[in-house]
């Protein structure tokens, strides 16, 4: 059992995930350096928060194009689980492995609070430990995290259970006050909030550790 | 081979909130201009590229356009494209996404 952290230059939540994964719940954990391509031997991805490449032009939009994160796609085709946090979820949006775009927060600020989320688990299978309509409050620390898709895509992923994370207060403006997808499978996870920031009770509350702790079964 | 000159012009789409668009418009009331009744910020993105030829250099700007320089989910772009010694702010958008 095994978690990579994906390591562009610009991430600075990567060592926080690798605490959070290694340091609170005991799972074994390696970077994996953005020109890297071997996945061998892990069961989970997460591409963590930070300012790939600066975030120039679009957030996560160069990073999308890294050699380690076409080796991701593959590994999400064979049914490997990918989790994106805050600029992570940015990635997973500008590769298509989730739909929509993240965008300026609707009130320009940046937001960094904690805020509380409903839990919609459905099938994620990143989400088991949690109960449907479940409310937990984990850290924001975003400038660019109002999501965005038209209304009739946003229908379609009411529908089909995609939307796993909605926020409680908006705090951004996104559409469906949506803070984190799931693909049809289940198994690529994307969301703004941090739950890496939410596993150790000396930092604060701990409600993201089941999450990360989903791989322990 | 010939240089072409090149400018994409990404916007964000019409139904796109554009809270830094509305931020500037405010100031520019405050600057005195008044009159402003819509402002939206894009980009533009000047090329150069070498190609065997102008439709060649137009397919791969596209591409480019389609693929990294725009997002298609919150933002539409237009392509100028002209020899290079030309302006190309003078030559008619060619291309669209």
């Amino acid at each position: 059992m095994g978690i990579g952290v994906v390591v562009f230059p610009g991430s600075n939540c990567d060592r926080d995930v690798r605490w959070a994964t290694e340091g609170c719940l005991g799972v074994p954990t390696r970077f994996l350096w953005h020109e890297e391509r071997d996945l061998s031997g892990l069961d989970a991805v997460i591409i963590p928060g930070g300012f790939s490449y600066g975030d120039y032009l679009r957030c996560g939009a160069i990073a999308s194009f890294a050699p380690i994160l076409q080796e991701v796609a593959a590994f999400v085709e064979r049914g490997g689980r990918v989790l994106g946090i805050c600029n992570g979820f940015q990635v997973l949006t500008e590769m298509g492995l989730l739909p929509g775009a993240l965008t300026r927060n609707e009130k320009l600020h940046f937001v960094c609070e904690d805020t509380p989320l409903q839990v919609s688990p459905g099938h994620c299978q990143w989400l088991k430990g949690y109960g449907d309509g479940e409310t937990i409050h984990l850290p924001i620390a975003h400038g660019e995290g109002r999501y965005q898709v038209d209304p009739g895509q946003l229908q379609q992923l009411e529908d089909s259970g995609c939307v796993v994370f909605r926020y409680q207060a908006n705090p951004n403006g996104s559409v469906g006050a949506v803070a984190g997808l799931t693909n049809p499978a289940g198994t690529v996870l994307g969301l703004m909030p941090h739950p890496e920031r939410a596993c150790d009770p000396a930092t604060g509350g701990i409600d993201g550790r089941r999450l990360l702790a989903s791989l322990l079964g | 081979m010939p240089v072409y000159s090149a400018r994409v012009l990404v916007s964000l789409r019409p139904s796109v909130l554009d809270p830094a668009g509305e931020a500037t418009r405010s100031a520019a009331s405050r600057l005195g201009v008044e009159g402003i009744v819509k402002l939206r910020i894009g980009k533009a993105v000047e090329l150069e590229i070498e190609a065997p030829d102008l439709a060649t250099a137009r397919e791969r700007l596209s591409l480019l356009s389609d693929r990294l320089l725009a997002n298609a989910v919150i933002e539409n772009w237009t392509l100028e494209l002209a020899a290079s010694g030309e302006s190309s702010g003078t030559s008619s958008p060619v291309g669209e996404g």
